[in-house]
């Protein structure tokens, strides 16, 4: 039998190693695994490299992964937003490296990691410093910069409706990098808002096919990150 | 450094009024983060416009009301928006699919410098403690098939924002159709930058004054 569902985000992301890559969905807070994320800080990995369209805000969620030190690494297209303190601290004191990347690099970067594609050229960065050193090749008179594929060892996604397979949907704009990061990572762990059973969701609707998701955990009142970020919340 | 009396010119809901003049019936249009935002307020009567938020949405509709806000229904400026009856949602692959593909047919953006080839520089100053954050932009200026920018004429402090040659690093080369700013409509041509429509109050002289490449007539 076929049960990818997991009691909690504790033992769901207990796996994630010193070192791991992890993908880690959201654009802001829509999409933003928070608690999957608290549960990591809590694990206590180290040394992680993350892929995210942010750095997080305030110093909960993803801000407070960083704070806690447990990333080295970000490759990221927008590391700054209005509330976001952390990043940019330890970014200015050298205490953690970014790889920039524009957004649809970031997500073509992922789709490719996921679909077996190593590489390939896109004519975003073209003649701006973010293609310096980057292979380049002109087709029909126009040039494109090689951009590689990007996988991980991890993904940590939001969902809205979710049953034991892992056939997910998801919420409006929440959606951003989740079913890419799904398909890119070794074990996409995903919180969803509900569980149901197999056949409840309309194969026609499916998002995310299961095939791409290895564990699921209910999470059914998630934390909002701009609620905890007004009431000056911190974590741990 | 030339400053600039702010009375003068549009205010910034007449620019986007201006660019949403512009904007055919029928066409998918991407907003850019600031007043790029406003444009989407100005629909002109009878045209029916569709409006793709890289986040992924196709549809995207008015603010809601206050308190009504959805915290995962957002825009690229990450504030809470609707969506429209016949909307679209999307991951992000398919969302630059659609913007890298050339399937949108405007993208407004905001802009730090506008050269007079049309080189647009509008995420970073380049300063050694600025944090670097690209988000679309370049994304967007090289797959959608039209590029506006819509920006103040000069800088707070008065210096220009459209040069010869941008001195911050570029978003894209070769690639803003026209500029829309409180003093000005500026198109830019094979041949140089022309004057298109000036605010009122606002001489030819005094719009040269205040560019820092030459405009033509």
């Amino acid at each position: 039998m076929i049960n990818k569902i997991i009691n909690s985000p504790a033992e769901a992301v207990a796996e994630i190693h010193d070192g791991a890559t992890v993908m880690i969905g959201g654009f802001g807070e829509a999409g933003s695994p928070i608690e999957l994320i608290h549960a990591l800080i809590d694990q206590g990995a180290k040394n992680l490299t993350v892929i995210s369209n942010n750095t997080g805000s305030g110093h909960v969620g993803l801000a407070a992964l960083i704070e806690n030190k447990q990333v080295a690494k970000t490759i990221c297209s927008f590391p700054r937003t209005a509330n976001s303190k952390v990043f940019p601290e330890l970014y200015n004191a050298g205490l953690i490296e970014l790889e920039l990347v524009p957004q649809g690099t970031l997500a073509e970067r992922i789709r490719a990691g996921g679909a077996g594609i190593p590489a390939f050229y896109t004519p975003a960065s073209v003649n701006t410093p973010l293609s310096i050193g980057k292979e380049s090749r002109v087709f029909n008179d126009k040039e494109y910069v090689l951009e590689y594929g990007l996988k991980a060892d991890f993904a940590l996604v939001k969902a809205e409706t979710a049953d034991r397979y892992g056939n997910l949907l998801y919420h409006a704009t929440a959606r951003n990098f989740g079913p890419i990061m799904c398909t890119a990572s070794e074990m996409a762990i995903v919180q969803s808002k509900r569980i149901v059973e197999p056949g409840q969701i309309d194969p026609e609707t499916v998002i995310t096919p299961g095939i791409f998701v290895q564990k699921v955990v209910e999470v059914a009142n998630p934390l909002h990150e701009s609620q905890l970020v007004e009431q000056n919340m911190s974590y741990p | 450094m030339i400053k600039t009396d702010i009375k003068i010119g549009w205010s910034r809901a007449e620019m986007a009024q201006k660019v949403a003049l512009d904007i055919p019936d029928g066409s998918y249009v991407n907003l850019g983060i600031g007043i790029p935002e406003m444009v989407a307020d100005f629909v002109p009567e009878g045209r029916e416009l569709i409006y793709q938020t890289e986040n992924g949405l196709l549809g995207m509709g008015p603010v809601p009301e206050e308190g009504k806000g959805d915290r995962e229904l957002v825009n690229a400026g990450k504030k809470y928006i609707t969506a429209i009856p016949g909307s679209a949602y999307f991951h992000h692959a398919d969302s630059f699919t659609m913007i890298r593909g050339g399937h949108i047919d405007i993208c407004v953006l905001g802009a730090m410098q506008v050269s007079e080839r049309g080189d647009l520089a509008n995420w970073s100053t380049g300063a050694k403690d600025a944090i670097p954050a690209v988000g679309g932009a370049m994304d967007l200026v090289a797959g959608v098939k039209r590029i506006f920018v819509i920006t103040q004429h000069v800088t707070k402090h008065g210096y220009h924002k459209i040069v010869q040659e941008c001195t911050f690093p570029l978003t894209g080369k070769e690639v803003v159709e026209r500029i829309y700013t409180n003093l000005a409509i500026i198109d830019v041509k094979e041949e140089g930058l022309y004057v298109r429509e000036m605010a009122p109050d606002v001489s030819f002289n005094y719009l040269q004054e205040q560019t820092g490449a030459e405009l033509k007539q």
